[in-house]
């Protein structure tokens, strides 16, 4: 973070000799909190919990994404083959449909679905530690 | 199959595993060390580890088995096994490990503040893990009587007495480096076989399984019939007995097989003209191989068996006590997540194979459908197949891969229960650790000699149902959910307990009854699982006061980061 001083600039490149650059009294650009928000969590003050409930509910909706994608392919491909004959009886590279799906193909994309959230979960974490951090007190 | 080869095999792997584990001794010496492997295990060698210990009979035996009977709904199991890891990396993995419990009561007791809640989470881990272990020793009993003839009890003593030693002798940390090493056991015992089959099977002209025919002998088969067994004969055929049939003595005579059942006592065989079709074991439906091929044309209710299958897989796994346990030894949450994925991939390897297993069971061992014995397909299709010493040592090298199994599912099991009913039981420390190992060991080990013979896949799914029914909402709640209170979670954890239990004696002790009622016994996830989640959900909804003080401190501690410096409070799992 750029620390202002409140002492005139030193005149930078590009000002023509004979003009002052004028600039406004930058003192505190960023309000900053009363406590850093480190110690509203751990206080549990009213922003500390906002804080956690928004950590929580940014990590709950990516796993409930997630469990809603794999409940649709899961549990709809019973239901599928209940329902349409032709999708149970199809054949891919001369195999049977339901063997190439269940015995081959599913398990590359859970692997793939896995490494998705690896990166959304870890990148709701580092929003949030740069989110605690940032307004974090330096002493 | 050849005796010496097979027997080889199994003592190949023995000794190694034991070398291996005593290796581990010299490093393990705090109680730390004997539970959760001091942290310093790297992630490609956890994500083995884990690997190794999930596999169990019932994976490398059991899965083959069950395909080669029922076909193509039972390609679910594998697909259940390897999507509950994904389910529990999005909902627990990370925040578990945050929570630096060891065990399943240590979270209960860490999340919800309770002694009482506690000692439910404590029963309720070692009935699982008995569940568990009863059919990886019963299993071992067969493979060691399909290899060497020795009778049924001798090879869960065998398991039993390799897994005491090497828990006892090195604790979590020789069990974690032979847990790795079974897994890369267990998959090219698998993978090299099946090289060869396949290689056989191109070359005896790549036949197929969409025929509108039951299963028939290829060629003139004789059928040894090592356990007693009622078969259903569905066309006359004429064999040659040697031994008892329908309580009549026969010596290498000629029968004629009416149709309808027929008993065949043990020790007996019966030589099958080319052409016949496959009597099956009583009970089991005779499907031709096209409906065999097909998903929900195999068991009665198997739309209703398939979701029930389903949930009990994907939910299950998170409660599994030996694969919790495991989660402890990632340094931080991230790792733990990072080391799921892992697993995901090992698993994903590892059961694309034995489905071929099932497939070309159906091609050229349909007797076993006779037999019975449908879990020892693996073992018998390299010996049918490739024949002369290349059989004998492909069937050595599957012999000791399912040996790697049963030894690193026992060994996991045998840790968690041991360190449950140290802490919770008995009175704690390493003496009182020796002792739970004893006793996590002899009740199952009793039980499957006394309980009658069943497929080894059939009882671990029921201990997954248990699991599902219990842990799942424990932990899905406990994570997710700042409401759960103690009485919440008591209820939940006895109601789903006490129903799935229930459905699990009557399945094990007595056979599931038939029709419907039968089917939500044998599968009892998909009610089970729903109740144990709207109890818990209503009675914590009922008793809001009794939401635990520290509730906000515990959601910090599982879901920040280890990066930032919070208070995370200062629970610590009791030392034994």
């Amino acid at each position: 973070m750029e620390r202002s001083t409140g002492r005139p600039a030193e005149r930078p490149r590009g000002v023509a000799a004979g003009r002052t650059l004028v600039t406004g009294p930058r003192t505190r650009t960023v309000r900053r909190p009363r406590y850093p928000v480190t110690r509203e969590i751990d206080e549990q003050t009213g922003l500390g919990e906002a804080y956690m409930r928004s950590l929580l509910r940014t990590q709950l909706r990516l796993a409930a994404r997630l469990c809603l994608v794999l409940a649709v392919v899961v549990l709809g491909l019973p239901l599928l083959f209940a329902t349409v004959p032709e999708v149970r009886e199809a054949e891919v590279f001369g195999l049977p449909l339901p063997w190439v799906l269940l015995g081959g193909l599913i398990y590359p994309w859970f692997v793939a679905c896995g490494w998705w959230y690896v990166r959304q979960a870890e990148r709701n974490e580092d929003d949030f530690a740069d989110l605690v951090d940032r307004t974090e007190d330096r002493p | 199959m050849n005796a010496a080869y097979g027997l080889a095999g199994v003592m190949l792997v023995v000794v190694a595993t034991v070398l291996i584990g005593v290796l581990g001794v010299r490093i393990s010496r705090t109680t730390s060390d004997f539970y959760v492997a001091s942290r310093t295990v790297t992630p490609l060698r956890n994500a083995s580890a884990i690997g190794g210990e999930y596999l169990s009979a019932a994976s490398f035996l059991g899965i083959a088995g069950l395909i080669l009977a029922y076909g193509a709904d039972m390609l679910w199991l594998p697909v259940g096994w390897t999507g509950g890891y994904l389910v529990l990396l999005v909902l627990v993995s990370a925040p578990l490990r945050r929570s630096g419990a060891y065990t399943l009561p240590d979270f209960a007791e860490a999340r919800l503040e309770s002694m009482a809640v506690r000692r439910v989470a404590s029963v309720l881990v070692v009935l699982i893990s008995w569940l568990y272990l009863l059919p990886q020793f019963q299993s071992a009993g067969l493979v060691l009587r399909t290899v060497t003839g020795t009778p049924v009890w001798a090879g869960g003593v065998l398991i039993a007495v390799v897994v005491a030693v090497n828990v006892l002798g090195g604790g979590m940390r020789s069990v974690t480096l032979v847990q790795a090493f079974q897994y890369w056991m267990k998959l090219t015992a698998l993978a090299v076989p099946l090289v060869f089959l396949l290689l056989a099977w191109r070359g005896d002209g790549s036949p197929g399984l969409s025929s509108d025919a039951p299963p028939r002998f290829g060629d003139r088969t004789t059928v040894a019939v090592g356990v007693a067994v009622t078969v259903n004969v569905t066309a006359p055929v004429q064999v040659v007995v040697d031994g008892k049939v329908d309580g009549r003595h026969h010596r290498r005579a000629p029968l004629t097989l009416t149709p309808g059942p027929h008993r065949i006592d043990a020790d007996t065989s019966v030589t099958f003209p080319a052409g016949a079709d496959v009597p099956h074991v009583s009970g089991r439906p005779v499907t031709t191989d096209r409906e065999w091929a097909l998903p929900l044309d195999g068991r009665e209710h198997s739309l209703y068996a398939t979701y029930s299958l389903i949930l009990a897989t994907f939910l299950g796994t998170m409660g599994l006590p030996h694969v919790l346990v495991r989660f402890y030894t990632n340094p931080d949450g991230r790792a733990a997540r990072r080391t799921t994925v892992m697993v995901l991939s090992l698993l994903g390897a590892f059961y694309l194979l034995p489905a071929l297993y099932g497939v070309f069971g159906r091609l050229y061992t349909p007797e076993l459908l006779m037999t019975g014995r449908a879990d020892a397909v693996v073992l018998t299709l390299p010996g049918r197949l490739i024949g002369g010493l290349g059989g004998d040592l492909l069937g050595a090298l599957v012999t000791g891969g399912a040996v790697a199994a049963f030894l690193s599912t026992s060994s996991g099991i045998t840790v968690s229960v041991a360190g449950v009913l140290a802490q919770d039981i008995l009175r704690g420390g390493v003496r009182s650790f020796r002792v739970g190992t004893l006793l996590a060991l002899v009740v199952p080990l009793a039980l499957a000699i006394a309980a009658r013979s069943l497929a080894v896949a059939d009882v671990v799914g029921l201990a997954f149902a248990v699991a599902a029914s219990t842990f799942c909402p424990l932990l899905v709640l406990g994570v997710w959910w700042r409401r759960l209170t103690v009485p919440g979670a008591l209820a939940g954890l006895v109601a789903g307990g006490v129903l799935a239990g229930t459905a699990v004696i009557v399945t094990i002790a007595a056979g599931p009854p038939s029709g419907f009622a039968g089917a939500l016994l044998a599968q009892p996830a998909a009610w089970t699982v729903p109740i144990a989640f709207a109890v818990m959900i209503v009675v914590s909804l009922c008793t809001q006061r009794r939401v635990p003080k520290g509730v906000a401190r515990m959601m910090v501690r599982l879901h920040t980061p280890e990066s930032l410096n919070v208070d995370r409070g200062t629970w610590r799992p009791r030392r034994v």
